[in-house]
């Protein structure tokens, strides 16, 4: 699953400890999200979504 | 979050250091401690049982309180360590009973197999999704 969590995260000058702090995971789980290696929980990615006022879909774009 | 792993992560370590103690106990003391007393080894095996279980609940905690990638990395290498466990430890009995091996199958080989392979796992899991 790809996604935009990099680019926004750098958008709102967060770190990847502070961003993990605020969705309530560890700093190795945003990594490995933003590296594409792991796709999050839906709870996780709606939280991330709702974070940064955006549709889920906007953050994460499924490709079957 | 952090502060709660790392405060589970020291029960963890407390109960484990309290059940290799206990181990311990329960192993030497019969020979050095109470001269082969039965009650007194019935309950150092008792108590070692029960440490034991604790240590297990400990972990348990651990785990469940893992956010879903840490979880994700137990289960992968918890899963890996149980198949090789049976599959190996079911081997290597049956190398002993069809005389393959000289010596006698011994349990604690298994337990350090076992512990190799859930921490290589575990190791090699969490590099993977670094």
């Amino acid at each position: 699953m790809k996604n935009r969590l990099k680019v926004l995260r750098a958008e709102k000058n967060l770190t990847q400890e502070e961003l993990a702090d605020i969705i309530g995971v560890s700093r190795q789980t945003i990594n490995a999200i933003e590296k594409e290696k792991f796709d999050p929980s839906l709870p996780t990615a709606f939280r991330i979504s709702i974070l940064f006022n955006l549709k889920i879909e906007e953050v994460f774009n499924f490709e079957n | 979050m952090k502060e709660q792993r790392k405060k589970r992560l020291k029960q963890l370590a407390f109960w484990t250091v309290i059940w290799t103690l206990t181990m311990a106990l329960a192993t030497f003391g019969p020979k050095f401690l109470w001269d082969n007393n039965t009650i007194a080894t019935l309950i150092a095996v008792l108590v070692n049982l029960a440490v034991g279980i604790g240590m297990i609940l400990a972990n348990r905690n651990v785990v469940n309180n893992g956010d879903e990638l840490e979880k994700k990395i137990q289960l992968e290498s918890m899963g890996l360590t149980l198949g090789l466990a049976v599959v190996v430890g079911l081997f290597y009995s049956l190398l002993d009973q069809t005389n393959l091996i000289s010596g006698d199958a011994e349990i604690s080989n298994l337990v350090i197999f076992i512990g190799l392979t859930y921490i290589i796992s575990t190791f090699y899991n969490n590099k993977r999704y670094r």
